[in-house]
């Protein structure tokens, strides 16, 4: 199929800014689809609130736009009712993180089959720039005029402690790679998690000098690399991308069938 | 029987009251084809603390499920008794253990002290069962529901390893109650 | 002893009814004193080959109710006062989005953790208000075992009727009380089973179309027809749309469906209220004192009535005026500080005759509280 077959036409032109990078993701999100020839009935996408969670309704898939930070608490709803169904949940990282945080530790832990895409832009670009907490500590942002003195969360790590088995990172400029990535997370048997590093040029790029789409792109691209790279020996400032962890335990839905075998034994 | 019989279990957490006031309340309403309502009142802690449990048994519909003026009164706790023993009617009938019971009142009422618990201990030496023994002797006592309704409540919802043991408990308490009744 | 017969808690009840109704999916979240239903369909719901999942949050539970709900099952969820004001936010995206499913409300004392294990009756109109926005929305409770169970299967009737969250409103006393429950056989009570579209594959499904009837025909995720659902005011597709036009119909939709069907949707129960001079009105445990209370009187040939409302929301006025027309007294008996009461005196043609009488310190309100009530009014020289 070709692309276009994926997208609900109509609803163009999408409503991000000029340069969001949440248009690459959904680019290389219907590229992954495409390779796979899943069926688009056979996808239900579940988001949650945001720009990111937008992405939702301009898939030809069953998309289900929900409230801030739940999409995986219903996206566990509709997986555990339906297994046969590949479940992909576009998220923000404030949806994600902040007030989605605890859906994310507990969908993680489950290791249930859901895909997991974090659109990390480090931003809340819907209510107009405010931190996040992936924003970073020393960023500006429109509620951290004097510099933001929050850390943040690395997805990576938390989703890995907190039991996923499949995590990777990409970015918006290494779209083959986040393609691919994309790809084998939603064949993953269990709870995937991708994050993808999103610009937003319009909030977090221009309150924090970091010039346009194209100079964001360039900068992901600089200070990035492949896991285990000799430039990240000499340079351990900078983040790792590709596939961190990818490890097999039983998955939520098929245990959950175990449960029921037992109960119908009758122990 | 009496067309409405209001009985209150009163004890301390883990002694099996709740559960003497179910299966009485389930036999009548199973087997005697009886009214009943069993109500209790819930504190944080599952062992330990006062338990008072409520049991309406009536051979007409029952509206209020809880009892102001018990008809009988169980204490098996010195703390229950204190507590509880306003709330007998006039003429009602108080239960309490003799080992765990000390009276410091008289009430308006007919008092039956037995030596349930010492009775256990002594001839099956499980103090679990003290609670069917105490719902031995009131069956005895009040005649409200048969004693073999009682044992087929037991079996229904005790495993068979322990059956013996309960059996043995309400027919020991059924003796207490028969010979205090005469 | 016939084995339709059980001798079961109240929470236990509404299992039996919500299984019978045909429940499918249960996600919860511990707390007293609902946690009963949550730990029997943890039991029950895999033996039929359904699922039962403990949730990470109250929050979460609601959540997943919902997502279940759009794949085809029948939904439930169950939790207490706190756990209710948590699920706030979902319950509307329910009746926006109109989701079928159930949400169980045990009652318990609050504000906030309040008095987890005594009886309240302090939610009424949280479950009518609590979540943002205008909408409507249905509630039902009842007094006993056999009207939980019956209620519980009316919840999911409607639910799947007009495609809508309904809320159950029980409280302590009903939740743990044990009680005689007969199980009716299937088919006794009619089971609504969810109106799926007829629309064929290929051919343009509109999820928010209305037929003529009114109703909203459904297709399960993972089937032919794949649409939008959201939480924003949406157009005939399920998708976002900030058309003032369209904002306004779906609003009126959404009120109307629920709220000209005031008297379809009341369930009540009356008690010689024909000739009643005192009419007392009440709903859940309060009813079975209140019901002591008028059997008393009448025994005594006074003419003493009770309505028991069964469809707390939408409030059933029309039946309310009617029913206290010739009634000199209207004693509105609740476990609380007069949250139904003030709805029964704007239903009433003279609200100066209607008398709250309640208990809201934990204690379940006894017959003599009521007649307590009672000498106050009558010293009162109404």
């Amino acid at each position: 199929m070709a692309v276009k077959d994926y997208i609900r036409e109509r609803f163009f032109p999408h409503m991000w800014c000029a340069g969001c990078g949440h248009g690459i993701v959904l680019n290389g999100l219907i590229r992954a689809v495409e390779k796979l020839g899943i069926d688009k009935s056979a996808i239900v996408m579940v988001s949650g609130i945001g720009c990111s969670s937008r992405i939702a309704g301009y898939l030809d898939f069953h998309t289900l736009h929900t409230l801030h930070g739940r999409a995986l608490a219903f996206a566990t709803g509709v997986k555990l009712s339906k297994p046969e169904l590949n479940v992909i949940v576009p998220m923000g990282d404030g949806d994600a993180l902040a007030i989605g945080g605890n859906h994310f530790i507990h969908a993680a832990r489950r290791n249930i089959n859901i895909t997991a895409i974090v659109m990390n832009n480090r931003i809340y670009g819907m209510t107009g720039g405010q931190c996040s907490p992936l924003s970073g500590y020393g960023t500006l942002a429109s509620t951290a005029p004097y510099t933001n003195v929050d850390q943040s969360f690395d997805v990576v790590q938390l989703a890995s402690a907190a039991g996923a088995t499949f995590v990777a990172r990409s970015t918006g400029f290494h779209v083959q790679q986040m393609t691919e990535i994309i790809q084998e997370a939603i064949l993953h048997n269990g709870f995937s998690v991708v994050e993808v590093m999103s610009q937003c040029p319009t909030y977090f790029g221009r309150r924090n000098r970091q010039g346009d789409a194209v100079d964001m792109l360039k900068y992901m691209q600089k200070i990035t690399t492949p896991i285990g790279s000799k430039a990240k020996e000499q340079n351990p400032e900078l983040i790792e991308r590709g596939v961190f962890v990818r490890k097999e335990l039983p998955e939520y839905c098929s245990a959950y069938d175990t449960v029921i075998r037992r109960a119908k034994e009758g122990k | 029987m009496v067309e409405k019989s209001q009985f209150v279990f009163t004890g301390s957490g883990g002694q099996g009251v709740i559960t003497a006031a179910i299966i009485l309340a389930e036999a009548a309403v199973l087997l005697e084809n009886l009214n009943a309502v069993q109500t209790q009142i819930y504190g944080a802690a599952a062992r330990g603390g006062a338990t008072r449990t409520d049991v309406v048994i009536s051979d007409t519909e029952i509206f209020y499920p809880k009892v102001d003026q018990a008809n009988v009164l169980v204490c098996l706790t010195q703390e229950a008794y204190m507590k509880f023993s306003p709330i007998i009617r006039p003429g009602g009938l108080l239960i309490t253990d003799t080992r765990y019971v000390r009276i410091e009142r008289t009430v308006d009422a007919i008092h039956k002290e037995l030596p349930m618990y010492q009775t256990v201990m002594d001839k099956i030496g499980k103090p679990i069962v003290f609670n069917i023994c105490m719902l031995g002797a009131l069956t005895a006592l009040t005649r409200i529901v048969r004693q073999e309704s009682v044992m087929k409540m037991l079996e229904d919802r005790i495993p068979p390893a322990f059956l013996d043991m309960n059996r043995q408990a309400l027919e020991l308490g059924f003796e207490l109650g028969t010979a205090a009744a005469a | 002893m016939s084995n339709n017969i059980r001798f079961v808690q109240g929470n236990e009840a509404c299992v039996e009814g919500a299984l019978y109704a045909g429940l499918e999916f249960f996600a919860g979240y511990p707390i007293t004193p609902s946690t009963e239903i949550a730990e029997q369909l943890s039991s029950r719901l895999p033996k039929i080959g359904g699922k039962f999942i403990q949730m990470e949050d109250e929050i979460a539970s609601m959540c997943a109710i919902i997502g279940a709900s759009l794949t085809g099952r029948k939904v439930m969820t169950a939790t207490s006062g706190p756990g209710f004001s948590l699920k706030q936010e979902a319950l509307g995206y329910a009746i926006m989005a109109e989701i079928p499913c159930v949400i169980v409300n045990v009652q318990r004392g609050g504000p906030s953790t309040g008095i987890p294990t005594h009886v309240h009756q302090g939610d009424v109109n949280q479950a009518r208000w609590g979540t943002h926005g205008d909408h409507a929305i249905v509630a039902l409770t009842a007094s006993n075992h056999q009207d939980v169970f019956a209620m519980t299967v009316e919840a999911f009737n409607i639910a799947e009727t007009y495609r809508t969250p309904v809320v159950l409103l029980f409280d302590e006393v009903v939740g743990h009380m044990r009680e005689r429950l007969v199980l009716p056989e299937p088919g006794e009570i009619p089971i609504v089973e969810r109106l799926r579209t007829s629309v064929k594959p290929g051919v343009n499904y509109h999820p928010y179309l209305p037929r003529e009837d009114g109703r909203l025909p459904m297709s399960d995720f993972g089937g032919v027809h794949r649409y939008n659902v959201t939480g924003l005011y949406h157009d005939m597709w399920g998708f976002p749309s900030d058309e003032p036009k369209i904002i306004n119909e779906l609003l009126h939709h959404l009120m109307d469906k629920i709220e000209h069907r005031t008297n379809q949707l009341a369930r009540f129960k009356e008690f010689y209220t024909e000739d009643a001079e005192c009419l007392l009105i009440s709903y859940g445990s309060s009813a079975r004192s209140a019901r002591e209370v008028v059997e008393k009187h009448r025994q005594r040939g006074e003419r003493f009535g009770l309505l028991e409302l069964l469809t707390l929301w939408p409030f059933p006025s029309d039946l309310i005026r009617q029913k206290a027309a010739g009634a000199r007294l209207v004693v509105v008996v609740e476990m609380n500080m007069g949250q139904m009461c003030q709805s029964v005196r704007l239903a009433v043609d003279r609200p100066e005759r209607v008398f709250l009488s309640n208990r809201v310190d934990g204690v379940f309100i006894s017959p003599s509280d009521i007649e307590k009530t009672l000498h106050l009014i009558q010293g009162k020289g109404v």
